[in-house]
């Protein structure tokens, strides 16, 4: 068997070795130095793991098994000093290994500004899980400081991640704006305004003259003057190819060492690839072309032939919430034109660059969900001026079509791009799905798409969602809890399949392999219960949250807050009374407006809520289920009793809504609002469900949110009369409470079910009925105004300690 | 062990708590089974959230706050995180539940 020696256990030889050993295992036995003391790991998610949103063992790539399993002999931790290409010998730290063939996979060294100070402890670079870790203990102090050296995109997701670690941020960037290699001035003004948002000071044209410190850094010096205090420095302003080696070892080197397009040195039996390679003049510094050398030279390794060649590359952010998008050339130039779309208010800027009626760059910040497409044309060279006039409004407006996210992942041809660190296309997901691969994980493992950073998961899923239709159930794989194996969607099945009534009969019959349950799994199969039989189950108030067993929310001091349904927003001067009765009669000490139009009381005793809730009761007030996974608010505008433009009586539709719905549980809260025209004061486009009230009728929209997430509302259906609203919003209502997993809300289940298969459902005039009518039978038990029943004296027990002994003993 | 008389089983709820108040401060008395209790601290270690209030499944509680987990049996935190709650002997007889007094240091009665 030959030899072949690895220098360097990095993202370009992990993929190299993986496609050596897949073609053939046996062709050689293979030795891998690594400089840093550990094996494979994916690179590019350590900015995750410095956010803390991964674990440094979620983003290892080769575990031991797999260097066992392939006969790898690892000499991680030890640094390979010289080459002796005469004897074909390696020489590491700890002593020499014989070769035939050789790989180098050095990759890059991150540069270090060589002001005065750049050694002081305290300064870091940003390339390995050690400095990262030296970050994160950074970060631990509590109200430190970090200055990050460069606004590219290796500095802005550490800045990110130290904020998000609670440290207090500055990026200091010589040019005049961030990112300035992948963005244009515009895009990064937005992207420097949203990291601003989140606590990141930005400085550009700012020049480092020094770090200072006693051993220690204690504060950075501009050339301008401007001290900024730091206990940390992270440089984050380039890489240099790792290439000292390769040119002590006789090898010929330019900026990197040379290769040809077999991936070969100067020497035939000596390779290179990744970060540390030249290539007709190019360097890399992303995966996704190192990845295609790990091929080209695995078949050369295995004498077959291929040939690297360079390709377009795309630029994603991975920061959470800055969503920007950047490929090909966008420098103007004569006989370029330039289209641009901006949306000031949803910070939305796109501009696309045509020459000679091709698109030769793009750059979109706030919205990219068109990124790959644009992409695509750039790399195809495709001819746009059929398609000019409407080109930035991406792929879901040609020929017409509506928009709609899943038409524009439908109308990407099979080789657009989708994951550009792999270079996988369209074609080879539907190809993976068609064959067999339904779950995210299982077309990540056929494909890798989605593999190495992660951003185009959502893509491979809606993409699976179009070529699977109803057969697709989105991530599956994932169990309700470590109770069970089984799924949300399959306790959800089986409790209506085996008509299973209690929460025992799903433990036992489900093999449940706790005795009941624990906080997770109880919520979420009682509501299952509760909702597929309600004349059957009693609600279990042990499986319930505290907010919902006690009917209001608990604050963080133990106290609650006490929160009377509003209907519609509209009160009277009666009820206003009798709120501030209560708040004077209780010492309540927050009385607050909420953002659903109705009136909060914080800071309440347990003891002190039925007596409160007693009061408001006896003035006609009734729980506002401020707590629940249930109907929380209708908001209202006007609409024709009072305003001017008003095009229906939005405030009374909205009143019977409430009342039609309030009481009922649901899978995760759900909110309504019933505008009175387009401009749409009650913010109807952001809820579950939105109703717009127009001249001709109302238009149904649903699947908006507005927390976590911000979601538009997608048209549903349009009707003429009050009488069709109720009937629909009851039957969404209902098909939601019977399908979704616990704790989605409406817009998360329609991205699993789609749109299309809920209007389509409830298209039929007789499911809508039958929708109805279950939820008329639910109602029938769940609607009831929890306050009047726990004021009733055996449950007003409940909220008194069971015995006070401090009493006892001072009698 | 002075044994206190503190109210009915099934004044606690199965698989739900009560509160006791105490010169030892808030205990929480826990029903885990037909004829099965617990009395603990009723304090979270974490940021102090009210362990009566929470989810109790097998022989543990969770916080309703944030989620911390506890064994009844020992007080110990379960899982990642580490620390320990006090208990107090307990016992049901005939239906009623006895605390132990000195333990939660009621004065004697005399
Ligand atoms: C009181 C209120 C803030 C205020 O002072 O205005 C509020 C307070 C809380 N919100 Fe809210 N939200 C309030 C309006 C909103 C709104 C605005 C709206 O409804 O128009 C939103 C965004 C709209 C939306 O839901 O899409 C909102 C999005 C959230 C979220 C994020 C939900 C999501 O799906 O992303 C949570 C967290 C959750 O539910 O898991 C949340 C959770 C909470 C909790 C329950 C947190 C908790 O678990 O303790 C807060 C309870 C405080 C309390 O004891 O009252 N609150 N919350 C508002 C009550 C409205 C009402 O009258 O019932
Ligand atoms: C924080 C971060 C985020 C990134 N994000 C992205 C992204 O989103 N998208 C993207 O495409 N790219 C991203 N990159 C870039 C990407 O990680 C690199 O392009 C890629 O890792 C280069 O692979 P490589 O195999 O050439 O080198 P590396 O992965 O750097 O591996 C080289 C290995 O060789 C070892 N080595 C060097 N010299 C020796 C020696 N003499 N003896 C023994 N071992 C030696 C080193 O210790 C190192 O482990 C990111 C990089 C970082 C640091
Ligand atoms: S935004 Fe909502 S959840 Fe967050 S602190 Fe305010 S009320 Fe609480
Ligand atoms: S207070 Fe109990 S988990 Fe935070």
């Amino acid at each position: 068997m030959q030899k072949l020696v690895v220098i360097g256990a990095g993202m370009a030889t992990g993929r190299l070795l993986e496609h050596l050993f897949e073609a053939d295992p046996a062709a050689y036995e293979v030795t891998v130095f690594n400089a840093e003391p550990r094996g494979n790991y994916n690179r590019i998610m350590l900015s995750p793991v410095l956010s803390g949103e991964k674990s440094y063992a979620e983003i290892v790539t080769h575990d031991d098994a797999w260097y066992t399993a392939n006969k790898v002999t690892c000499r991680f931790g030890e640094r390979v000093v010289a080459i002796d290409r005469d004897r074909k010998v390696v020489t590491g730290e700890r002593g020499e290994v014989p070769y035939d063939k050789l790989v180098f996979g050095t990759g890059s060294d991150p540069f270090i500004v060589p002001c005065p100070g750049h050694d002081l402890d305290g300064v870091v670079a940003y390339r390995d899980l050690d400095h990262t870790n030296r970050m994160v203990e950074s970060a631990a102090m509590p109200g430190a400081r970090a200055v990050v050296i460069g606004g590219g995109l290796l500095g802005l997701e550490a800045a990110a991640g130290l904020r998000l670690r609670g440290m207090e941020v500055t990026v200091l960037h010589l040019s005049g704006h961030l990112m300035d290699r992948q963005l244009d001035p515009a895009a990064s003004y937005l992207l420097q305004k949203d990291l601003e948002r989140r606590g990141i000071a930005v400085m550009t044209q700012a020049s480092t003259k020094a770090i200072h410190g006693d051993g220690h850094v204690a504060h950075v010096e501009l050339e301008d003057g401007t001290e900024l205090p730091a206990d940390l420095v992270v440089m984050a302003v380039g890489i240099r190819p790792s290439a000292r080696l390769a040119r002590e070892a006789g090898l010929e080197v330019g900026r990197a060492i040379l290769v040809d397009a077999q991936m070969r040195t100067s020497d035939p039996d000596v390779f290179a690839v990744g970060e540390c390679v030249e290539y007709a003049g190019h360097l890399f510094g992303l995966v996704a072309p190192l990845y295609d050398q790990a091929k080209v030279l695995a078949k050369t390794l295995l004498d077959e032939e291929d040939a690297f060649a360079v390709r377009e590359v795309s630029t994603k952010l991975k920061v959470t919430g800055c969503d920007l998008f950047s490929a090909g050339d966008f420098a103007e130039g004569e006989g370029r034109e330039d289209i641009v779309f901006r949306d000031p208010s949803r910070g939305v800027y796109k501009r696309l660059v045509i020459e000679a009626d091709r698109l030769v760059g793009a750059v979109m910040y706030g919205d990219t969900a068109d990124g790959n497409w644009f992409f695509g044309l750039i790399k195809d060279g495709t001819d746009i001026s059929e398609m000019r006039e409407s080109l930035i409004f991406g792929p879901a407006y040609q020929g017409g079509a509506a928009q709609d996210p899943l038409a524009a992942v439908a109308a990407l041809p099979a080789d657009a791009e989708i994951c550009g660190c792999n270079g996988v296309c369209k074609g080879r997901i539907v190809e993976a799905v068609e064959g067999g691969a339904t779950t995210l994980d299982a077309v990540r493992a056929e494909t890798k798409a989605s593999g190495s950073c992660g951003t185009c998961a959502g893509l491979v899923e809606q993409i699976m969602s179009v070529t699977l239709g109803d057969d697709f159930v989105l991530p599956a794989a994932k169990p309700v809890c470590p109770c069970t194996d089984l799924t949300h969607e399959d306790v959800r099945r089986l409790i209506k399949a085996r008509e299973l009534k209690s929460q025992p009969a799903v433990w036992q019959e489900l093999g449940w392999n706790t005795p009941n349950g624990c906080h997770v799994c109880r919520p979420a199969v009682n509501y299952y219960l509760l909702a597929d039989w309600p004349l059957d189950y009693r609600d279990d108030p042990q499986s319930r949250f505290v907010n919902e067993r006690n009917h209001a929310n608990i604050q963080k001091d133990g106290t609650y807050s006490v929160m009377p349904r509003m209907w519609g927003g509209i009160t009277t001067p009666d009820e206003l009374r009798a709120i501030a009765d209560a708040a004077d009669k209780y010492g309540v000490p927050t009385v607050k407006v909420t953002g659903g139009q109705r009136i909060d009381l914080l800071g309440v005793p347990k003891e002190q809520l039925p007596a409160i809730w007693g009061d408001l009761n006896a003035a006609g007030l009734v729980s506002g289920h401020a707590y629940t996974k249930g109907l929380r608010t209708v908001k209202t505008c006007v609409g024709t009793d009072w305003c001017r433009f008003g095009t229906q009586d939005s405030t009374g539709l909205g009143v019977k809504l409430e009342k039609m719905l309030w009481g009922s549980w649901t899978p995760h809260k759900v909110k309504l609002a019933v505008s009175g025209c387009p401009r749409n004061c009650a913010e109807a486009t952001c809820k579950d469900i939105g109703i717009i009230c127009v001249d001709s009728g109302y238009e149904i929209g649903v699947g908006g949110a507005a927390g976590m997430d911000l979601k538009p509302t997608e048209p549903l259906v349009k009707v003429v009369t009050e009488a069709e609203v109720f009937e629909w919003v009851v039957a969404f209502m209902q098909l939601y409470r019977e399908h979704a997993k616990y704790l989605d809300r409406p817009y998360k289940w329609l991205a699993k079910v789609s749109l299309d298969w809920v209007r389509e459902t409830l298209a039929d005039p007789a499911e809508r009925a039958a929708l109805n009518e279950r939820f008329a039978i639910s109602q029938s038990v769940y609607q009831y105004d929890p306050w009047k029943e726990h004021t009733a004296a055996e449950q007003e027990r409940r909220y008194q300690p069971l015995a006070d002994l401090t009493l006892e003993a001072a009698e | 062990m002075n044994w206190i008389d503190i109210g009915a089983l099934d004044d606690v709820p199965l698989r739900g708590a009560r509160l006791v108040k105490t010169h030892a401060g808030c205990v929480a008395i826990f029903r885990t089974g037909e004829a099965e209790v617990y009395a603990t601290s009723n304090t979270c270690l974490h940021r102090g959230g009210p362990l009566s209030e929470g989810i109790v499944h097998d022989r543990k509680v969770t916080c309703p706050l944030h989620n911390y987990v506890y064994s009844l049996e020992t007080g110990e935190v379960v899982g990642p995180d580490a620390g320990r709650i006090a208990t107090y002997p307990i016992r049901v007889e005939d239906g009623r539940l006895l605390l132990d007094g000195d333990a939660v240091g009621k004065r004697s009665a005399a």
